[in-house]
């Protein structure tokens, strides 16, 4: 372990560098800054994934974002284990009958000011799995959301993208109004 | 005469089912091939229903054949094969919430797919409207002084697929789990019924998003079977190709994991370099990282140029080069074996009873490995072992995935070496009648089975997807008992199974 530790240190770091904010993504923001809270977050945002049907593609996404490439913690934002504990609720999949439920009661157990993101193709209207008897079509349906990151599923850069998106709009003004 | 050909040739043999037979058996041959499972001489790899139908397709494991027995008309219920095989329960509960027929004699009648939301029953039988709101689901009971329940999820701490767990503990001591499923049931059968190919294989592969190639291969393999035709050796091999990177990078990705679990984030770190490298790679390579929607029936979407082939080539030389001191790393720290070796044993008689594939199977001594068993090509054509031990463990299972990223590296090796030239894609020809196809594909968790019927106009009119984890999930509760809820977290990752792929 010693051997593998020390060859870190003077290895190259494999980090990506920042991506650029997405333009898709401020657009879909701009309506979402209106019926924001109005209160400075610090410069971190703590997600609580919430998976309400997804194949788990963006899953395995949003598990890149912790690798050595992405790390994305280093831009505050940190995957949390509880609701209670969350700025944003990161949402997969078209939301199953049998998840809808479940995804209402994390997103009331969210303390405000809270964000709601939509991950993946799914999340905006259901995606491939749109019309069927057992999906609802879109996060949306179920509660309010302020950013849709498209992809099928998104990359992590892309993930990454939206994200800062929203927590830049959010420090700047200090508010999200 | 195998038992499996005995049983088909009591049947009326279907019209159109390939590769292998289907018959059309009595309510007596059904049961009789529910006693061959009980007794071990069969192993069971899908049940399925439709509305007017029950199929059942099995495993003659001696002789390598495979064959589908089916029973029509059960208006009035069908023998249930869970009675004598337990493997076949939590299908049978499936079916029964789907195509509404009722398995006779079932152990357990509580639904397992529908929680009572839909705004329908039985979407793939008659359809009827649902009555009223859902019922309260009855868990099983486990009795004693001292015992607690804790219930968890279908919303996990981590980033994590939903689905319910209930442990009965004794301190901390797990006495029972029992699993609900069913969470992120999407109703892909139905909206394959009706479906033409392109939307089929597009369905397929987001049944379970680890296993996208997996499902899209053993999809088109089922709709070409069916059709009758032949794919350009080319995209044969390019299939392979990517079934066998994305085995890669879902066990490097689960090594990492499993380790973590164990509070080890260090093999983590570096496992999930290697996995990224290896989804970097398949986008440079082929467009996109985990190469959804790049197998299609009659070919590949892309193909490989020659500065795709180079970078594939590297990157197997660096996970060559960075992989043992890993290995190493895993094998000589002490606090991680603590963890690992002993905990979360299956025992070898229930992985064989339920035909456990994948590394959960070959963990606890059943060799089976669709690539190795059907020989389908190009793996006809390659050279690999299929490693097996005995100890059954989640150290046995981390040490099945380690051998079996060796076998990967090896075989995209090969393919590399040999990949032949030519087109990648066919035209599907028009068939003008009805026609039935099935396939087995090993993916990296186990062998994905994917059944289908096309119409005269070559669109679906039914396609069942099996993941394998419907045969593993039950295997979990049993591996868990006796173990502290704290390895729960470890057992669960060593078996890694799919709850997408599971509840469709």
């Amino acid at each position: 372990m010693r051997k593998l530790l020390f060859e870190s240190l003077i290895r190259p770091p494999l980090t990506e560098p920042r991506p650029p904010v997405s333009d898709a993504a401020m657009t879909e923001l701009a309506a979402a800054v209106e019926r924001s809270a109005r209160r400075r977050l610090g410069r971190s945002l703590s997600i609580r994934a919430v998976d309400a049907g997804s194949c788990n593609g963006c899953e395995l996404e949003m598990h890149a974002l912790s690798n050595a490439f992405y790390d994305i913690e280093r831009f505050g934002f940190r995957f949390v284990a509880s609701p209670r504990h969350a700025d944003v609720l990161l949402v997969t999949g078209p939301v199953t009958s049998n998840m809808a439920q479940a995804l209402e009661r994390t997103y009331n157990a969210a303390p405000d000011p809270k964000w709601v993101v939509a991950l993946g193709d799914c999340g905006r209207d259901g995606g491939c799995f749109a019309g069927s008897y057992a999906v609802l079509g879109g996060v949306s349906k179920v509660v309010p959301v302020d950013l849709h990151i498209p992809g099928c599923p998104p990359s992590p850069t892309d993930i990454l993208k939206g994200l800062l998106g929203l927590l830049e709009n959010v420090n700047e003004k200090g508010r999200v109004s | 005469m195998s038992a499996l050909s005995h049983l088909i040739e009591k049947g009326a043999s279907a019209q159109h089912h390939a590769p292998w037979p289907r018959a059309v058996v009595d309510p007596a041959a059904w049961t009789s091939a529910a006693l061959e499972l009980a007794e071990g001489r069969l192993t069971l790899l899908g049940l399925w229903g439709e509305a007017r139908a029950v199929h059942m397709a099995l495993l003659d494991e001696p002789a390598s054949s495979i064959a589908v027995i089916s029973l029509e008309e059960p208006a009035d219920g069908y023998p249930s094969v869970a009675r004598h095989h337990p493997p076949a329960l939590r299908l049978e509960r499936a079916v029964r919430d789907l195509a509404g027929l009722e398995p006779r004699d079932l152990p357990d009648i509580r639904p397992w797919l529908d929680h009572g939301r839909w705004e329908l029953r039985h979407p793939l039988g008659e359809r009827a409207a649902t009555l009223t709101g859902p019922d309260p689901y009855t868990f099983l009971r486990a009795e004693g002084d001292g015992l607690h329940q804790i219930p968890v999820g279908p919303v996990h701490a981590g980033i994590i697929e939903p689905g319910h767990f209930r442990f009965t503990a004794n301190g901390e001591t797990v006495v029972r789990l029992e699993e609900r499923l069913g969470y992120v049931h999407k109703g892909i059968e139905a909206l394959m019924a009706g479906a033409d190919l392109i939307r089929g294989v597009q369905l397929a592969g987001r049944t379970s998003g680890d296993s996208t190639v997996a499902y899209a291969y053993a999809f088109v393999q089922a709709a070409e079977a069916a059709i009758g035709l032949a794919v350009p050796p080319r995209a044969v091999w390019l299939r392979a190709l990517m079934a066998e990177l994305e085995r890669l990078a879902n066990h490097l990705g689960d090594i990492g994991a499993i380790c973590n679990d164990a509070a080890f984030p260090l093999m983590l770190a570096h496992c999930g370099v290697l996995r990224e490298r290896v989804l970097q790679t398949a986008n440079n390579v082929f467009g996109h990282r985990l190469m959804r929607d790049r197998i299609l029936p009659g070919g590949v979407a892309v193909d490989l140029s020659e500065d795709g082939r180079a970078s594939l080539k590297a990157l197997l030389a660096e996970i060559h080069r960075r992989l043992p001191a890993l290995v190493e790393l895993y094998d000589n720290t002490a606090s991680l074996q603590d963890r690992t070796v002993g905990t979360g044993r299956l025992r070898g008689e229930l992985a064989r009873q339920y035909g456990a594939g994948g590394y959960v199977g070959r963990a606890s001594g059943r060799g089976f490995d669709a690539r190795g068993i059907l020989r389908y090509p190009p793996y006809d054509q390659l050279s690999f072992e299929v490693p097996v031990l005995n100890e059954g463990d989640v150290n046995a299972r981390v040490w099945i995935r380690i051998r079996e990223v060796d076998q990967s590296l090896s075989l995209l090796g090969q393919i590399l070496d040999r990949l032949p030239d030519g087109s990648i894609m066919r035209d599907i020809p028009v068939i003008n009648e009805g026609r039935e196809g099935m396939a087995l594909v090993e993916g990296f968790r186990g062998d994905v089975l994917v059944w289908l019927r096309l119409t005269q106009e070559g669109g679906i009119e039914r396609c069942h997807l099996r993941d394998p984890s419907w045969f593993q999930w039950p295997l979990l509760e049993a591996a868990v008992e006796g173990n502290i809820v704290a390895d729960f977290p470890l057992c669960n990752k060593s078996f890694n199974c799919s709850y997408s792929g599971h509840d469709l």
